[in-house]
């Protein structure tokens, strides 16, 4: 029976919709994949002599020991943030003929196979050999250590799971949990309690007395049985399998009325962006990005470098523009043949999106007035990138946009997430970012500072004052394209 | 008046879809009527040039709908739930269709008024997003958003099916009322043929693309059309 559900997550991986499409992407995880396995790979087979190199004296094993906590910690944060268990496949296979224990543990088996599980492994296995190699410890007692570890990062794998399903609807209840990590952790600090070498001490136990290791082992079973129970009695359609209704949100954005005809539109846009997690988490996105600045800004690195302030004024200001105009309208893809067949005149619908973006370019630019504080030529280069991005950026990303043929779904999180992405994401980045880059560092080279930012500033403006063109013009551009975004937008997929 | 002159459809090498030559005058109800895989939702998005027809055209009041927009003002419809905005409130987009119709709220609640039977009191008020209705109260709102602004063309893909009986004669009704003035044309597909004979003065029959037949509604269509779609059947049981 096991070897047929795999065999169907086997098919449902090959036979994707989107397996050919998405290579490339597939291509850059695959390397993503294998960077961060050759750097934890290099980590733990450096951590050995590294440590006896910087810590003379100190036993290596004792040292890791007590900052295994804390890494336990960042493993769950990571995890927490980027694994889920699929529950969602098993509904099919509710009405089949099989038990509910066996698709329980399927999916919690497969679970194992996650890459974060096989992270850890690359430091404890050569960490081990290493000490097994140096027989400060017996052979017996690193194995058993190491099996220990493996428990524990097991642990951690199934507890995330149950904190996910307790947590994830309501992420204000994580703010005790947060908060008592942060008092725990500020304790360690200050030394006043130091439940990391606490957590050490405890496992150095395991050195004296191997049996021990049996402990974390018992943890994972406990955890595993923890999630059994749960995972059964939620299989049901009207459990986790469903998703829960809530009650709708009926703002009406009335204040756009003032836009007249565009109003309706504007209306749905912000509907669409307040009431679906993915656009809403790139509005917190973009609100986070404003501190980018702090970065560059007082580093003494920068400051010869006006030009790179270029690209950091274009980033502050456009981070919405760029997270949503990329999009665009793969986000309306869900009701794309509405908008077709519905009395929507392409050309409103693209300046509507336009505005509303302009809007964001705005209000960014506002809240980034603060960077006075740097010196009046950032908040210049501040300023005019706005403009900048108002008057080129903006059309260059609407057109992009008829290249688009991937669908979004609305409703998931933006992290680590490549739904929709396409080579034309990856291609309408380079014009964006270095054009105006490029401009101004030819012009501040050979004739001064005030001219370069004057010419970004004038083709802004240019770009602003075409604005009505250049959108008939991508409005015809979208029409000639419609049949295959239609198609494209039809099929589901990653 | 709609008129389809040559069209056809190819995906494949495999032709879907095949008409050489329908008119359908002003004021009609024209029921379409097929297998799956007759062609009939190909046609209805080829109508709303959704889909690219391989040859031919359509034109939708003299006006060739790939080529210009501007039969949208007048023609409206609901094909599948690709057409709802799953984020709304179905008040929001009945308002949202409103503002495209250039209906204001008041012209919108007058129209929504004479459907409380229709809607049963399950979709009004309920603050709930379309995206969370049951199937069957989705197409409900698709259809009566299909009718906010008195279009003069309608064209609804398999209204009767995921409806439930009493709400199934109501849009009878409705469709009924509509097409008793002979000023909106009515273009609906089923597979229910009680339902379309009943409501329609015109059943057009596709088979694998092809018109096979073309009726005027009477007495006999059923008869006619429950003989037609047994014929295999009929053959199999000779044999």
């Amino acid at each position: 029976m096991f070897k047929r559900l795999f065999s169907l997550e086997w098919k449902s991986f090959f036979r994707s919709a989107s397996l050919g499409k998405s290579i490339g992407l597939k291509i850059l995880m695959g390397f993503l994949g294998l960077y961060f396995t050759a750097a934890f790979l290099m980590f733990g087979i450096g951590l050995y002599p590294l440590i006896i190199e910087y810590f003379p004296g100190e036993e290596p094993l004792y040292l890791v020991n007590r900052f295994v906590l804390a890494w336990l910690v960042l493993e769950l944060a990571y995890r927490f943030l980027l694994q889920n268990l699929p529950i969602m496949d098993i509904k099919p296979l509710m009405l089949l003929p099989i038990n509910k224990r066996k698709v329980v543990n399927f999916v919690l088996l497969k679970s194992l196979y996650s890459f974060f599980n096989f992270l850890p492994l690359l430091i404890i296995i050569p960490f081990g050999i290493y000490n097994i190699y140096k027989q400060t410890f017996s052979t017996a007692t690193i194995l058993a250590w190491m099996v220990a570890m493996i428990g524990l990062t097991l642990s951690v794998n199934f507890a995330n799971f149950i904190i996910k399903k307790n947590f994830t609807d309501n992420i204000k209840a994580l703010i005790p949990v947060v908060a008592s990590i942060a008092v725990i952790a500020g304790l360690d600090y200050f030394k006043i309690f130091e439940s990391s070498v606490w957590f050490g001490k405890g496992l150095n136990l395991i050195l004296e007395f191997p049996f021990l290791a049996l402990i974390p082992i018992l943890i994972v079973i406990v955890f595993y049985k923890w999630n059994q129970k749960d995972l059964e009695s939620k299989f049901y359609l009207d459990a986790t399998l469903k998703d829960e209704v809530k009650d709708a949100n009926t703002n009406e954005f009335l204040w756009t009325r003032r836009f007249g005809e565009l109003a309706p539109y504007l209306q749905l846009d912000l509907k669409m962006i307040w009431r679906n997690k993915r656009p809403k988490t790139t509005v917190y996105i973009s609100i986070l990005f404003l501190a980018y600045g702090l970065i560059f800004y007082g580093n003494d690195a920068y400051q010869d470098m006006p030009a790179f302030f270029i690209f950091v004024g274009i980033f502050i200001t456009g981070i919405f523009m760029i997270n949503f105009g990329q999009f665009i309208p793969a986000w309306d893809a869900g009701y794309y043949p509405l908008i077709m067949a519905q009395n929507i005149p392409l050309k409103k619908y693209l300046t509507a999106k336009a505005g509303l973006i302009t809007f964001s370019v705005v209000v960014l630019a506002i809240l980034s007035t603060p960077y006075l504080y740097y010196g009046w030529k950032i908040f210049l280069i501040n300023m005019i990138c706005a403009v900048y991005n108002i008057g080129v950026n903006i059309p260059i990303l609407l057109y992009a946009g008829s290249f688009n043929r991937k669908k979004i779904d609305l409703d998931k999180s933006p992290f680590m997430n490549y739904q929709g992405m396409g080579a034309t994401q990856w291609i309408v980045g380079l014009p964006l970012m270095l054009m105006p880059l490029l401009i101004f560092w030819i012009i501040n080279k050979f004739i001064s500072f005030e001219s370069a930012l004057s010419v970004l500033f004038v083709l802004g403006l240019v770009g602003l004052i075409l604005r009505n063109r250049a959108i008939n013009f991508i409005a015809q551009r979208y029409n000639r394209q419609k049949y295959a975004m239609i198609e494209g937008f039809k099929q589901s997929g990653e | 008046m709609i008129t389809a002159t040559n069209l056809t459809k190819v995906y494949n090498g495999t032709k879907v879809l095949n008409i050489e030559h329908l008119d359908i005058p002003t004021g009609q109800s024209l029921g379409l009527v097929g297998n799956n895989g007759a062609g009939k939702t190909t046609f209805f998005s080829m109508l709303l040039d959704l889909i690219q027809p391989t040859t031919g055209n359509i034109f939708n009041h003299e006006i060739t709908v790939s080529q210009n927009e501007e039969w949208k003002e007048f023609t409206s419809s609901f094909i599948d739930e690709s057409f709802l905005i799953g984020y709304l409130t179905p008040e929001e987009y009945f308002y949202f269709i409103g503002d495209l119709r250039k209906q204001n709220k008041a012209d919108v609640d007058t129209l929504l008024s004479t459907f409380e039977d229709f809607f049963h009191g399950e979709i009004l008020g309920k603050r709930k997003y379309l995206r969370d209705l049951s199937k069957g109260n989705q197409k409900k709102v698709g259809i009566v958003a299909a009718l906010i602004g008195s279009p003069k063309v309608i064209i609804l893909d398999e209204p009767f099916a995921n409806l439930d009986p009493t709400t199934q004669i109501r849009l009878k009704k409705i469709i009924k009322d509509l097409t008793a003035q002979k000023e909106t044309t009515i273009l609906i597909s089923s597979h229910d043929l009680i339902h379309i004979t009943e409501v329609c003065e015109r059943i057009v029959v596709l088979d694998k693309g092809d018109l096979v037949k073309d009726l005027m509604t009477s007495t006999a269509t059923l008869d006619e059309l429950e003989t037609y779609f047994s014929k295999d059947l009929t053959l199999k049981e000779q044999a």
